[in-house]
């Protein structure tokens, strides 16, 4: 059996930082001011007595992230098939790339013509991801996925407002499958949000969609591939609807990596994108964020795009400003410039010849994942897969009280992380498992090895599944207790 | 290609456990005339390590790196030392490939430095209690304008001139697409804001120090907020606060600001990390994630989880607080690092210099034919005026190698001769003398 980290659950827990400090110690040799002295509280006003931060020396603050860094669990410890997250390898050029001094020492305000480099790097992942996407225009402005979808919804908000119909068209429809930052970025742009059902196949309900759609809609917000993750084969069908009810078509585009060099959404009928570029294109996920997100859109949204735009003018590249139509700026800045570097490394290493590898290699994974566990974790719905699959441990419930959180606390055990669970909601007991391209077979079988045991402990056995992790530095932790007695910071002892 | 490694045996193997001839079977569903063939899209050709090396190596050298001049630019984004330790940490691959920890017995390392991180950012800024992190300082207001009107019930928010503008920017596209109404504050002779047109807003936003460099009044956002029953919000410079009475010691409901000053590189200005802090009251109602210190369930050891979950989107969907889902963790560890290594003296010490060096430029700049624009307190950045067009000033101190500071006029019409400089705690005696010769010789 695998063991997860260097740290077991045999060694104590780690102190808080604050319990390592000592009065009169400094972790870093810090750069002492030549110029000279002034009555701080003269130039001020008022000076502030207390600041509380911890004191201590650079080789404690190693050890303590080092030893934090033992008890958590990144794709280069193991294998970590989260579903919808895409964690891919992330190369270490990427890195080595966006480390280099002539990209990490650029300021936001210096002027634009002193940064024509990064300029080429913005607009090369732009080309790059229109090709590979189908859509006419791309920004790098978002921040994240989610604030991909809320710039999505406000470009279609300003096109109607530029229509006369910002009123009318007040409603996002949002399938029952969707993610929740779907319905909670239509909120944000003041939409009221429409659920619409799925049907047996995982496919979205055409009737239902038929109903729903009248003039008082604004957009359908689409995940393709689904998050049940099949492939919608009525898209083209979806869209035109959408499109004879005057409405546009959002796609949640979570799931590109089904589709990277395979099939384009520009060419499905969308008529805009977001893109995570920290999933599809292996910028690191960073333990929960710096996420990167584009949007692809298509000419009728252009007007509408956030400033700055980055476009050729001439023979250069330009950052644009002048944009009277423009929604306005959604970030501060350029984006996530340096992820935008990993990003066009990573698109660069690939090139026009191995792109399409990201889909086929992401779909074979995961097709074989499934294949192997078929028979004890059965597939949510009988179709090829595309890059991950869902499967439902529905009948462990049922039979042995075992539920899917059981069954992913246990594989912990086992040295590998838990697929995503109970997302997307419509499914019981669900598990979301995406393996994406970077992993060996090797790997999937010993990770489809475990799954298989852990079903057997789970119908021999099932306390050893409620039990679990029993690996880690802790045992399964009390939630409800964190809400009840709310602890989100340290105090000084008085 | 080495990220992807399967063998030709390999392939043939899984597609016979599948049960499918090839790998093109398996995007059946896809409708045929919307599938492409693989190496068909109009991308340049793939690029071997070392030649990818040498690509992005040219691509940088294109760009006036600022280690090569000197930077005198702040504006939000600030050139400050980050300890050798905060990229050691921070590109260890547990924490640099790990995700949003769902799955807390197996990220207890993560989750305890983000506690860690709350803890400090709420000590440096007075508050209760802060998130574990927004996208960006800009981002990080708007939400918090947001927030005070769904607390407040009114659906105007008043914030100051003195904001910086492309978080004033920034504000108005959220506030726009929610359709609520943004109205702005002036500034008065001193730099600092005219609070008396705020009324029955559900919020007052000022920043401290300000866009202009100038300490804000805070006890007198207090007390306007209280006369309209408005939220007080202030965007504000966690190095400044490690000297300056924090926000929360004047009572302010919530405090964001921008997390860049504390170990995170310019980068262009991406990714940097937001910070959200507020009063224990208004807990329920915030934006983003929370991590917070609970014991396992069938045991008394302590551990670290993500906790009110039910605030966010992916269990309160429409009725979520905010739609952030991935935020700036990576961002904040460094923050958390950065802060340790400094520490309660480093942190002082870091922002007495920025003082120090700040009233050294003022006087020096002052002496080579520039004017101080306004008259209130500073803290590490001023605004000049000038007798010549700042933009043909910052041109040819350029060319000396002297990043000089960011020309007003293209945000503020009355600014247009003047010129926002930021002295951080990396400059040095020298340097500024030789900005002030500089600027003496570009006037004359
Ligand atoms: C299907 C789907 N849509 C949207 C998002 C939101 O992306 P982000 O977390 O980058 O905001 C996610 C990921 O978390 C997702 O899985």
């Amino acid at each position: 059996m695998n063991t997860l980290s260097f740290r077991t659950k045999q060694m104590p827990e780690p102190k808080l930082i604050f319990d390592r400090s000592s009065a009169g110690r400094v972790g870093c040799n810090l750069p002492k001011a030549d110029t000279p002295e002034v009555d701080l509280a003269a130039v001020l006003g008022e000076v502030r007595e207390e600041l509380n931060l911890p004191e201590v020396g650079e080789l404690e603050l190693l050890r303590h992230f080092t030893n934090l860094s033992h008890i958590n669990f990144g794709i280069e410890t193991g294998f970590y098939p989260l579903g919808s997250c895409t964690m891919k390898y992330n190369p270490k050029i990427n890195e080595k790339t966006a480390g280099l001094p002539g990209f990490a020492n650029l300021h936001p305000m210096q002027p634009v013509e002193t940064i024509p480099g990064a300029l080429d790097v913005l607009i090369g992942v732009q080309d790059m991801l229109c090709a590979i996407t189908g859509f006419d225009e791309i920004t790098l402005q978002p921040l994240a996925g989610a604030h991909g979808e809320m710039t999505c919804l406000m470009l279609i908000k300003a096109y109607y407002e530029a229509r006369g119909e910002g009123q009318k068209r007040h409603i996002v429809l949002v399938p029952d499958s969707a993610h929740g930052t779907n319905p909670a970025s239509a909120a944000r742009c003041g939409y009221d949000v429409r659920p619409i059902p799925t049907n047996a196949e995982g496919n979205t309900d055409l009737e239902a969609l038929e109903k729903a759609l009248d003039d008082s809609v604004a957009a359908l917000m689409l995940t393709n591939p689904s998050t049940l993750g099949l492939f919608e084969p009525n898209i083209e069908k979806i869209c035109a609807m959408v499109h004879a009810a005057g409405g546009q078509v959002f796609c949640d585009g979570a799931n590109m990596n089904a589709m990277v060099g395979t099939t384009r959404p520009g060419d499905h009928g969308f008529d805009c994108m977001h893109l995570n570029l920290h999933k599809t294109f292996s910028t690191p996920h960073g333990g929960g964020g710096p996420g990167c997100g584009a949007i692809g859109l298509m000419k009728h949204l252009e007007p509408y795009l956030p400033v700055p735009v980055i476009r050729r003018s001439e023979m250069k590249v330009i950052a644009d400003y002048d944009r009277p139509k423009t929604i306005g700026r959604v970030s501060a800045f350029y984006g996530q410039f340096l992820m935008e570097v990993r990003a066009y490394t990573y698109l660069r290493a690939y090139g026009k010849e191995k792109m399409a590898d990201i889909s086929r290699y992401a779909v074979l994974n995961a097709n074989y994942v499934r294949a192997r566990l078929k028979d004890v974790l059965p597939p949510a719905h009988d179709r090829p897969c595309m890059h991950e699959c869902i499967l439902t441990a529905e009948k462990y419930k049922k039979e042995n009280g075992v539920r899917a959180l059981d069954i992913s606390k246990r594989l912990i055990d086992y040295g590998f992380h838990p697929p995503t669970n109970y997302f997307p909601l419509i499914v019981p007991e669900c598990f979301m498992i995406e393996p994406t391209e970077t992993e060996t077979k090797e790997t999937l079988d010993e990770f489809c090895d475990a799954l298989i045991q852990i079903c057997h402990e789970a119908v021999e056995n099932p306390d050893l599944l409620h039990d679990a992790p029993s690996t880690q530095i802790v045992g399964r932790l009390d939630e409800t207790a964190a809400v009840k007695n709310l602890d989100v910071r340290w105090w000084p002892k008085s | 290609m080495p990220y992807i490694p399967h063998t030709d045996s390999d392939r043939r193997e899984m597609l016979a456990t599948i049960g499918a001839q090839s790998i093109d079977e398996l995007f059946r569903e896809i409708p045929e005339k919307l599938r492409v063939a693989p190496g068909s899209l109009d991308l340049p050709p793939a690029l071997d390590e070392p030649r990818l090396m040498a690509h992005l190596w040219e691509l940088s050298k294109k760009n006036v790196n600022l280690a090569d001049v000197t930077c005198f630019l702040g504006a939000g984004v600030y050139d400050r030392y980050i300890p050798a330790t905060v990229g050691a940490v921070i590109s260890r691959g547990e924490f640099l490939t790990s995700y949003t920890p769902y799955q807390p017995e197996a990220s207890q390392g993560y989750l305890q430095a983000i506690y860690e991180f709350q803890t400090m950012i709420s000590e440096i800024y007075g508050m209760d209690l802060s998130n574990a992190s927004m996208y960006d300082g800009a981002t990080s207001m708007a939400e918090a304008a947001i927030m005070a009107t769904g607390i407040k019930h009114r659906d105007k928010v008043a914030v100051s001139e003195a904001v910086h503008p492309h978080y004033r920017q920034v504000l108005d596209t959220y506030c726009w697409s929610m359709g609520i109404e943004v109205i702005t504050l002036p500034a008065v002779a001193t730099g600092v804001t005219d609070l008396s047109a705020a009324a029955d807003a559900a919020c007052i936003i000022l920043q401290y120090p300000n866009f202009f460099g100038t300490i804000e009044d805070l006890a007198a956002q207090r007390a306007a907020c209280d006369s309209s029953e408005a939220l007080m919000i202030v965007v504000a410079d966690p190095v400044a606060c490690a000297l300056l009475k924090p926000p929360g010691a004047f009572g302010a409901d919530i405090v964001v600001g921008e997390g860049q000053s504390l170990g995170v590189a310019m980068g262009l200005g991406g990714p940097m990390v937001g910070l959200f802090t507020c009063k224990k009251s208004l807990i329920r109602q915030i934006p983003g994630r929370i991590v917070g210190k609970t014991k396992e369930a069938h045991g008394e050891k302590p551990g670290y989880v993500m906790t009110l979950r039910t605030r966010e989107q992916d269990i309160r969907r429409e009725k979520a607080t905010s739609n952030i889902c991935t935020n700036e963790a990576l961002m904040a560890l460094a923050a958390t690092v950065h802060m340790i290594a400094l520490g309660k003296n480093g942190m002082r010490e870091v922002a007495t210099a920025s003082v120090r060096n700040t009233q050294y430029a003022i006087q020096q700049l002052t002496a080579a034919g520039a004017k101080l624009h306004y008259s209130g307190r500073v803290f590490g950045e001023f605004v000049l005026e000038l007798p010549k067009d700042p933009t043909v000033v910052r041109d040819a101190l350029l060319e000396k190698g002297i990043l000089c500071g960011l020309p007003l006029g293209s945000y503020y019409d009355e600014l247009k001769n003047c010129l926002l400089v930021a002295v951080t705690e990396l400059r040095t005696k020298d340097q500024i003398e030789t900005y002030a010769s500089a600027l003496k010789e570009v006037l004359a």
